[in-house]
């Protein structure tokens, strides 16, 4: 595959090449070099120009045809349908735009090439046409904004409507943790300067807060399917971000406060495995990873899809390798794993 | 750079209208004519941007190969590439400092502050800036930020490594990262001076062009560069001083403790005694400038597009009045939506909406400049010379990335490719790219006002249709990179099994790269030796119409010997036509602005 895609830069590059040291030639005839393009030079670079705008489509047409595969599945929460829909939106007008003043600009280029003799025309100023690329623009604009901003709205407006399930999400450099308010649903209260490494006190929690006694702390983060969850961010050290691309969900943990995003997960890890794009994506990384194996290469063990939180801000060294597993599953499923572990009363009994 | 002004100035003669007698350190170091000033601030830009660029290659090199051992790193990295495999901390190095001097160093200073120098002078018809020597301190102090940010890159424990936009706290805290130690110190000292240096050069800019425009040069005559170029030292002038103010805090919660940006951290098993500050306030401080500094790249490009066109098509620039007025409304905007930048920092999510609005209201003065351009074109009588192809190139780059923008700028649809490669994508295009079109077509189309030479034209269009390849070919298949959600400044991306079948992408990315970087060769290799051996240019190669060609070619002190011209046209009448359409002055497609109104000539408005 990768030689291929070199094979074909290497083609594209050659014709460049080729054409360059044809027009090299062809200009050599001429004794006069003033350094200034001549009609020859015009009549080259023109055709050029016209090659080059099927270039900018077949780049476009080669991509979507090659990478359309490796974009993001189905998003898996409430609002990421809408998300999906403005999205596919917006890029249907940049690509009409795109594709009408690509054409405009380089069709010009070639068609009104220089020739001697030949007179361009004065045209210096047109109010009705600017007024209506202005005005264009400002409708189909104002359009995007509206739904833009009423979108924004709906998905950054947090509230415990709906019975919320309460997670925190805790980062430092370079892993992440989870905090669930346990039975009651309510985040004990916490700052790093209570963290006590010694007796296991990762998060700050105040050991005095009876909200904190039946928090839980985990390294693999569980939602139940359906259920809206409101996250609060913290971080003890740097900036991170905690980006959770197949939630269409993002936002940055900063040292010193606490920041939220809520979102309704609606497809369970065990169904978007059986999504067919993320089927055939699993196959392909699959092919590749058995071929790694093959290589006797690291890094080659079979994959299963599986959500995953990312770290999307700089945060030093293993900023590369900041992740967690998100595991979205049935009420019952949820139920049964939350019940499961150790709440932080527990955990701090164990230790002393 | 001294040997290279002094070998073609050579031929000089001295008894032109000279104010006083130059020495050797006067005429070619500490030289005070704008023309001198402009050629020093080219070569050490262009120096800075073979240095950004190379590093880019590097790290394009570990991103398509990743922890694969090349022995160019172990000889340019040293100990930073053990067994030849890049370090991730220098990989983030060479990621911050390739943002920090294409940005500041090549984009801003070696575009805005070469050819503001060389043509505002020229174009407005003056003998020099308004202080020549604020303007030779502005750059010697552009001059010694360069060599502290070069010489950041030796220090023991590396140079900065926070990204450019070095945000706290990873940048205030040398246990977090160990650039941010004295590689983050040198950065921020070598920031601040460069910062001094772009405010004392952007005043000037602005009081020559307020104060010394020649008779008849009223401000709807001047050539659009120059509008690009004020309007640019406006905009520099009113957000610089805020980054310098945040430089300046981030320098005392890093060396005096106090706590402007750091609260509650918790960092190698102990707690640190910062309380109250907020990274969300940097990053306002930050992008207050960050955001403005996209247009104080972009406008000088635009500008120098603007008159490299009309020039090259023989056709007035359509819509000049829209053109300033587009530009004045993008300067005005890009101070109000630095908040775009920030939708998921945390901070308030109505601030957002304000943003959002801002921002895309933006989209509508870029389009206006579009379209204007396209209609430039048409039925031109095109002439390509290199500069033009650069000109045009910029347009369908401005465009492609300009587009972009629209999803960005939404706040909604920001939170899903925000920081991610599709991020990367955009702005490479829409100002990486479209800029260093700017700062190439300004090279090719002023290097005989500048070099006295031509510079060959056969090496220009290799140079710009390799480029014009690679730069799309590196660009827009990096935007599916990033919608497929691979977050930039990752080190490599095999920790996630979702990523692995992107490495093609990331291959024929970096192929493109490699053959883009050598097309920039051949540029070196052209710009050097026309330098001493390009054919020696008419003083009015492109037979344009702007002031700066009615100088004689050799160079003095004082621009034009005698008087300076009279201003009694705009800059844009190429193939004006009396009413029984011959050309104005027959056989000449142009009249240049010193060329009084002829008889039975209509009038325009300016």
């Amino acid at each position: 595959m990768t030689t291929l895609l070199i094979l074909v830069v290497l083609v594209l590059v050659a014709i460049a090449i080729w054409q360059m040291t044809k027009i090299f030639e062809l200009s050599k005839l001429k004794t006069v070099d003033s350094q200034v393009a001549t009609d020859k030079d015009n009549k080259y670079n023109g055709y050029l120009l016209f090659a080059f705008l099927i270039f900018i489509y077949g780049i476009t047409i080669f991509s979507f045809y090659k990478y359309t595969k490796v974009l993001l599945p189905e998003a898996a929460s409430a609002h990421g349908g809408d998300y999906d829909y403005l999205m596919l939106v917006s890029f249907i007008i940049i690509f009409f735009v795109q594709t009408i003043t690509q054409a405009l600009l380089h069709y010009f280029g070639y068609k009104y090439r220089g020739e001697k003799g030949k007179k361009a025309l004065f045209f210096a100023d047109n109010d009705r046409l600017e007024f209506i690329w202005t005005i264009i623009p400002v409708i189909v604009l104002a359009g995007l904004i509206l739904w833009g901003l009423y979108t924004w709205t709906n998905i950054m407006d947090i509230n415990d409507e709906d019975d919320p399930l309460i997670v925190e999400l805790y980062a430092q450099q370079f892993n992440w943790t989870a905090r669930y308010g346990g039975a009651d649903n309510v985040l004990g209260g916490a700052n790093v300067r209570m963290i006590d490494i010694d007796k296991a006190n990762i998060l700050g929690l105040d050991e005095s807060d009876p909200n904190a006694s039946d928090d839980v702390i985990v390294k693999e983060l569980h939602l139940p399917v359906g259920r809206k969850v409101n996250f609060k961010m913290r971080s003890q050290d740097v900036l991170h971000s905690a980006y959770m691309p197949h939630f269409r969900a993002q936002m940055n943990c900063v040292p010193g406060m606490t920041t939220e995003f809520s979102f309704t997960p609606t497809i369970t890890t065990a169904e978007m495995r059986m999504n067919p794009d993320v089927v055939d994506k699993v196959k392909r990384t699959n092919k590749i990873r058995a071929e790694r194996a093959a290589n006797g290469e690291d890094n080659s063990d079979p994959w299963e899809f599986d959500y995953i939180l990312l770290c999307n801000k700089i945060c030093g060294k293993s900023h590369y390798n900041m992740q967690m597993k998100i595991i979205v599953e049935s009420e019952e499923d949820y139920n049964a794993w939350i019940q499961s572990q150790q709440t932080f009363s527990q955990t701090m009994a164990s230790i002393q | 750079m001294s040997v290279t002004a002094h070998a073609q100035v050579d031929d000089h003669t001295d008894d032109h209208v000279h104010h006083h007698k130059e020495t050797f350190v006067t005429k070619y170091i500490f030289s005070q004519d704008h023309k001198m000033i402009s050629k020093q601030y080219l070569i050490t830009g262009l120096i800075m941007g073979f240095i950004g660029i190379a590093m880019s290659l590097l790290f394009r090199m570990q991103l398509a190969w990743p922890g694969e051992s090349f022995p160019i790193f172990e000889a340019l990295l040293g100990d930073w590439a053990p067994g030849g495999v890049m370090d991730a901390d220098m990989y983030l190095a060479l990621v911050t400092i390739h943002g920090t001097i294409m940005v500041f160093f090549v984009l801003t200073a070696g575009l805005s502050g070469t050819f503001s120098n060389l043509l505002i002078p020229l174009q407005i018809g003056a003998r020099d800036m308004a202080s020549g020597f604020l303007n030779m301190l502005s750059y010697w102090m552009f001059f010694l930020s360069s060599v502290i940010m070069v010489i950041s890159l030796f220090v023991e424990a590396g140079p900065a490594a926070a990204g450019w936009t070095i945000y706290p706290p990873l940048s205030a805290l040398p246990m977090a990262q160990p650039g941010s130690g004295m590689g983050m110190t040198l950065w921020l000292v070598s920031m601040a001076i460069f910062i001094a240096s772009s405010l004392l050069g952007s005043l000037n800019y602005i009081v020559t062009v307020l104060n010394l425009r020649t008779k008849g040069m009223s401000m709807t005559r001047l050539p659009l560069t120059i509008w690009a170029f004020f309007v640019t030292a406006i905009i520099g002038v009113v957000s610089f001083p805020v980054l310098l103010s945040a430089a300046l805090l981030l320098i005392m919660d890093r060396s005096f403790g106090t706590s402007f940006f750091l609260s509650d951290i918790f960092i190698q098993g102990e707690v640190l005694h910062y309380q109250g500050g907020s990274p969300v306030l940097f990053e306002h401080l930050f992008w207050f400038l960050g955001h403005p500094e996209v247009y104080i790249v972009l406008l000088p490009a635009l500008g120098i597009t603007s008159e490299v066109m009309s020039t090259n098509a023989r056709k007035p620039i359509f819509g000049y009045r829209a053109m300033v007025a587009s530009i004045l409304a993008i300067a005005f905007l890009s101070t109000i939506v630095w908040g775009h930048h920030m939708f998921v920092s945390g901070m308030n999510p109505f601030l957002g909406s304000v943003f959002t609005f801002t921002t895309l209201l933006i989209a509508i003065p870029s389009a206006v400049k579009a379209f204007n351009y396209i209609t430039t074109l048409w039925k031109g009588n095109l002439q390509l010379n290199p500069a033009m192809l650069f000109s045009i190139g910029l347009v369908s780059t401005f465009i492609t990335g300009g587009l972009t923008g629209i999803i960005l700028g939404d706040s909604t649809l920001d939170i899903n490719v925000h920081d991610t490669y599709f991020v990367v994508a955009h702005f490479h295009l829409v100002m990486g790219i479209s800029a260093l079109y700017g700062l190439f077509a300004g090279v090719y189309h002023w290097f005989p006002k500048m070099f006295k030479r031509m510079m060959n034209k056969n090496l220009g269009y290799v140079h710009f249709w390799l480029t014009a390849i690679c730069a799309y070919g590196v660009f827009f298949p990096m935007h599916f990179v990033g919608m497929a959600g691979v977050p930039r400044r990752y080190y490599e991306n095999t920790a996630f099994p979702m990523f692995d079948e992107l490495t093609d992408v990331n291959v024929l990315i970096t192929v493109f790269a490699m053959v883009a970087g050598l097309a920039q060769l051949v540029f070196l290799y052209n710009f050097i030796s026309s330098m001493f051996y390009g054919k020696p240019t008419e003083q009015n190669p492109w037979r344009s119409n702007t002031l700066e060609w009615t100088a004689p070619i050799e160079h003095f002190h004082g621009n034009w010997e005698g008087k300076i011209p009279e201003v009694h046209r705009w800059a844009y009448d190429y193939s004006k036509t009396m009413d029984n359409g011959e050309y104005v002055i027959p056989g000449q497609d142009f009249v240049p602005q010193n060329i009084p109104l002829q008889e039975n000539e209509e009038e325009l408005n300016h």
